[in-house]
C-alpha cells in the first residue's frame, strides 16, 4: 500500500463501553497531506475514533499510521510515533508560559542531563512554531490568559513542535470568531503540506472553506465518504443530518 | 528589592539565609534554643522535598515518616554500634538478652560509609519501589495518600514488633557519640546544627535548580495535566517518580540528621501522626513556593513547643484548626502573602500556585 504509506489507515476498528458500541466497525484511509473532516452528529463517535487510535481508550480492529501499529500501545508511545492530537476543550498548561508549553511540547526526546538544566535560549523549532502560529509577541504571558482563539493555536503549535506527522483535531475552531475561523484554516493549509491532518468539526462553513475531503460518521459507522461537494449531495447525509434538506447541512448544521 | 536582577536577589537570598542560620541564630539563642531549631531545621529539609513533590508535582506525599525513619534508624543504627564498640552489641539488645550475637541486617551499618550512604538511599530505592508500582499504574491522588500511610502505619508496628532488634517502642535512645565526637559538649551540638543550617541551604539550592530546571516545568505540567503530558510522549509516571524519590532521598537525609540533633529516633516519630505534620507544615508555609515549605516547617514545630509547654492537650485541636484554615482561605500558604503584595505592585502573574489540587485537598481532608 504505497498510497498510504505515512498515511493513515484504520480497518474495522470498534470501541465498545459497557455494552454500548462507540465505534463501530470502521473503515478510514487518509492520505498524507490530506486535510480530512471528520462529521456527524453529536455523540456520532468522531471523538472516541480519535481517542482510540491515540490510546486512550481499548479498540479492536487496526489503526497503523505509516508502518506502525497503533492500537494497543500507550498513549505516550503512540506519541512518539508521531500522532499528535488537541482536544474539545483547550488543554493547555495554563499556570505555565507559552514559551514553557511549546519547549515542553518539543522536549519528549530530551536527555535527563538537558531536562535537568534551565532552557538556555529559545530551541530554534520552539521559535519557528512561534512564528507559524502567530504568538511570537505574546511568548511569556501564561498560557491560561490568552484569548481562546490564541489557545487552539498554541496548541497545533504544539503539535508542529512535537515533531507529529499525523494531526487530530478535535473541534479546533469551536468558539472562534470568524477572523480566527479564517486565521485558522489558512494554519491548517500552511501545516497540512507535509503531514496527514485530521479535523473533526461541526461547523459546515468552515468545512466548505478548507476541507480536502470529508467522512461522515454516524452512530459509529461511516455513512459517506468523498470531497465536500459528493458528501453534501449524498441523500443519507442529508438524512440523519437533523432529518433536514441538501440547504440544512448547507447553512451550517451546528447543534 | 524590585529593580534587582533575579540572579542578584537569588545570591541575596542565599546570602541573607546564611547569615540567618550561621550568625544570627548562634549568636543570639541559648544551646537550648539552638538544639530545638537544629531539630526545626530537620523537619525544613523534609519539608523542602514535600515542597517538590507535592507543591510541584501534585503527589500528596502523606508517607514521608517512613523516609524519615529509614534514615533515622540507619544513621541511629550505626552511631548506637559506635557507642557500644567493636564487637559489641548495643545496649539494648545486651539488656533485652535475647540475642548471642548482632543481627545479620544489623552488621554492615557498623561501616559509616555504608550506613551513611544508607540514610540517603535506603529512602530513595523504598520510594523508587513504591513509586515505580503506584505511579505506573496509575492509582488516584487520594489512593496514593491513603497508601503512603498505610505504609507509614506498617512499619511503625514492625519496629514495635521487632523489640529485640529495633528497641520496639522506645526506639534507638541515648546516643552519645557522632563519629567520634561526644554529643553532650555543647560544643559538638553547635557543630551538628552547623551541620544541619549548611545541609537544608544545599538543599535548598539543589531545589531551586530542580524546579527552575525543564524537568521543573515538566512537573508543573504534569500536576496540572497529566493526560496533556502523556499526548506529548512523555511518560507522567517517571515525572513523577523523580519528584518523589528526590523527596524522599531529603526525607531520608532529615531523618539521620535529626538523630545526633536530638539524641534519639523512635516509632512515634515516624508514624502516622508525624507524616501528617510534615505535610501541615508545607501546607501553611506554601507548598509551591521554594521557602514556603521551610518557613511553615519551622513554624508549626516552633508553635508546637511553645503551645504545648503552655497548653498542653490543646495543640493537635490547633494544628488542626490551623491547617484548614490554609487549605480553605490560603491555599498558597503564607508564602502566598508575600506575592500578593508584591503582585499588587508589580500586576505580575506567578505560576506558581497549583491550580486545581486544592478541592482535592479540601476533599481529603474532609474524607
Ligand atoms: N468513556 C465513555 N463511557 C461511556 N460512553 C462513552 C464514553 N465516551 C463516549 N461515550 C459515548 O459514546 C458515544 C460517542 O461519543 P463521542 O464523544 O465520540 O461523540 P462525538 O461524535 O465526538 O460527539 P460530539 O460532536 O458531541 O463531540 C456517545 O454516545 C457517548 O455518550
Ligand atoms: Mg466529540
Amino acid at each position: 500500500m504505497s498510497e498510504t504509506a505515512g498515511g493513515l489507515r484504520i480497518r474495522g476498528l470498534r470501541v465498545v463501553f459497557d455494552g454500548f458500541v462507540a465505534v463501530d466497525g470502521v473503515d478510514l484511509d487518509v492520505e498524507p497531506g490530506d486535510i480530512r473532516f471528520l462529521i456527524g452528529p453529536n455523540g456520532a463517535g468522531k471523538t472516541t475514533l480519535v481517542d482510540a487510535v491515540t490510546g486512550l481508550v481499548k479498540a479492536t480492529g487496526s489503526a497503523r499510521f505509516g508502518e506502525q501499529e497503533l492500537l494497543g500501545r500507550d498513549v505516550h508511545r503512540v506519541a512518539r510515533l508521531g500522532v499528535g492530537r488537541t482536544f474539545q476543550t483547550a488543554a493547555l498548561f495554563e499556570e505555565l508560559t507559552v514559551l514553557q508549553n511549546l519547549d515542553i511540547a518539543a522536549g519528549a526526546g530530551r536527555s535527563p542531563w538537558t531536562m535537568l538544566r534551565r532552557r538556555g535560549t529559545v530551541p530554534d523549532d520552539v521559535a519557528q512554531a512561534l512564528e507559524t502560529i502567530g504568538l511570537t509577541g505574546r511568548r511569556d504571558v501564561l498560557a491560561g490568559t490568552l484569548a481562546h482563539g490564541q489557545k487552539q493555536w498554541l496548541e497545533i503549535g504544539m503539535l508542529l513542535v512535537q515533531n507529529a506527522r499525523l494531526l487530530l483535531l478535535d473541534e479546533p475552531v469551536a468558539g472562534m470568531s470568524h477572523e480566527e475561523r479564517e486565521a485558522t484554516g489558512e494554519l491548517l493549509g500552511k501545516v497540512a503540506s507535509d503531514r496527514t491532518v485530521v479535523v473533526i468539526e461541526h461547523d459546515m462553513d468552515f468545512l466548505r472553506r478548507f476541507a480536502r475531503t470529508v467522512t461522515v460518521l454516524h452512530a459509529g459507522k461511516v455513512l459517506s465518504e468523498g470531497t465536500v461537494a459528493q458528501v453534501q449531495a449524498d441523500p443519507k447525509v442529508q438524512e440523519v443530518y437533523l432529518g433536514h434538506t441538501a440547504d440544512a447541512v448547507a447553512q451550517g448544521a451546528e447543534a | 528589592m524590585t529593580n534587582l536582577s533575579p540572579r542578584t536577589r537569588v545570591w541575596l537570598g542565599f546570602g541573607l539565609g546564611a547569615v540567618v542560620l550561621f550568625a544570627a541564630a548562634p549568636a543570639l539563642l541559648t544551646d537550648f534554643r539552638l538544639s530545638l531549631l537544629a531539630k526545626y531545621l530537620c523537619f525544613a529539609i523534609v519539608a523542602v522535598g514535600i515542597g517538590l513533590a507535592w507543591g510541584r508535582g501534585g503527589l500528596l506525599t502523606l508517607g514521608q515518616g517512613v523516609f524519615f525513619g529509614l534514615g533515622g534508624y540507619a544513621m541511629a543504627m550505626h552511631l548506637k554500634l559506635a557507642d557500644a564498640g567493636e564487637g559489641n552489641m548495643p545496649d539494648f539488645m545486651e539488656l533485652y538478652g535475647q540475642l548471642d550475637e548482632l543481627p545479620a541486617w544489623w552488621a554492615p551499618f557498623a561501616n559509616p560509609v555504608f550506613a551513611l550512604a544508607a540514610t540517603v538511599l535506603l529512602p530513595m530505592l523504598v520510594a523508587f519501589g513504591l513509586g515505580s508500582l503506584v505511579f505506573r499504574r496509575r492509582v488516584r491522588g487520594a489512593y496514593f495518600a491513603i497508601l503512603s500511610q498505610a505504609l507509614a502505619a506498617a512499619m511503625v508496628i514492625l519496629l514495635i514488633g521487632q523489640q529485640g532488634t529495633t528497641g520496639g517502642t522506645n526506639g534507638l535512645t541515648d546516643i552519645e557519640g557522632f563519629f567520634g565526637y561526644d554529643l553532650d559538649d555543647p560544643v559538638n551540638q553547635r557543630m551538628v546544627y552547623f551541620i544541619i543550617a549548611g545541609v537544608l541551604l544545599a538543599l535548598l539550592a539543589l531545589t531551586r535548580q530542580l524546579m527552575h530546571s525543564r524537568y521543573g516545568e515538566l512537573l508543573v505540567a504534569v500536576r496540572d495535566s497529566e493526560n496533556r503530558v502523556r499526548f506529548l510522549g512523555y511518560n507522567p509516571a517517571n515525572v513523577k517518580l523523580v519528584a518523589y524519590v528526590v523527596a524522599a532521598g531529603m526525607a531520608g537525609l532529615a531523618g539521620a540528621l535529626f538523630v545526633p540533633a536530638v539524641g534519639i529516633i523512635s516509632p512515634a516519630l515516624i508514624g502516622i501522626v508525624p507524616s501528617i505534620e510534615f505535610v501541615i507544615g508545607v501546607a501553611v508555609g506554601g507548598r509551591a513556593a521554594l521557602l514556603g515549605p521551610v518557613l511553615g516547617a519551622v513554624a508549626v514545630a516552633w508553635a508546637k513547643t511553645a503551645l504545648s509547654e503552655r497548653f498542653p492537650g490543646t495543640w493537635t485541636y490547633l494544628q488542626g484548626a490551623m491547617f484548614v484554615l490554609v487549605v480553605a482561605f490560603l491555599p498558597g500558604g503564607l508564602a502566598s502573602l508575600w506575592g500578593m503584595v508584591r503582585r499588587r505592585r508589580e500586576r505580575q502573574p506567578d505560576a506558581t500556585v497549583p491550580a486545581d489540587g486544592d478541592r482535592v485537598l479540601v476533599q481529603e481532608v474532609a474524607a
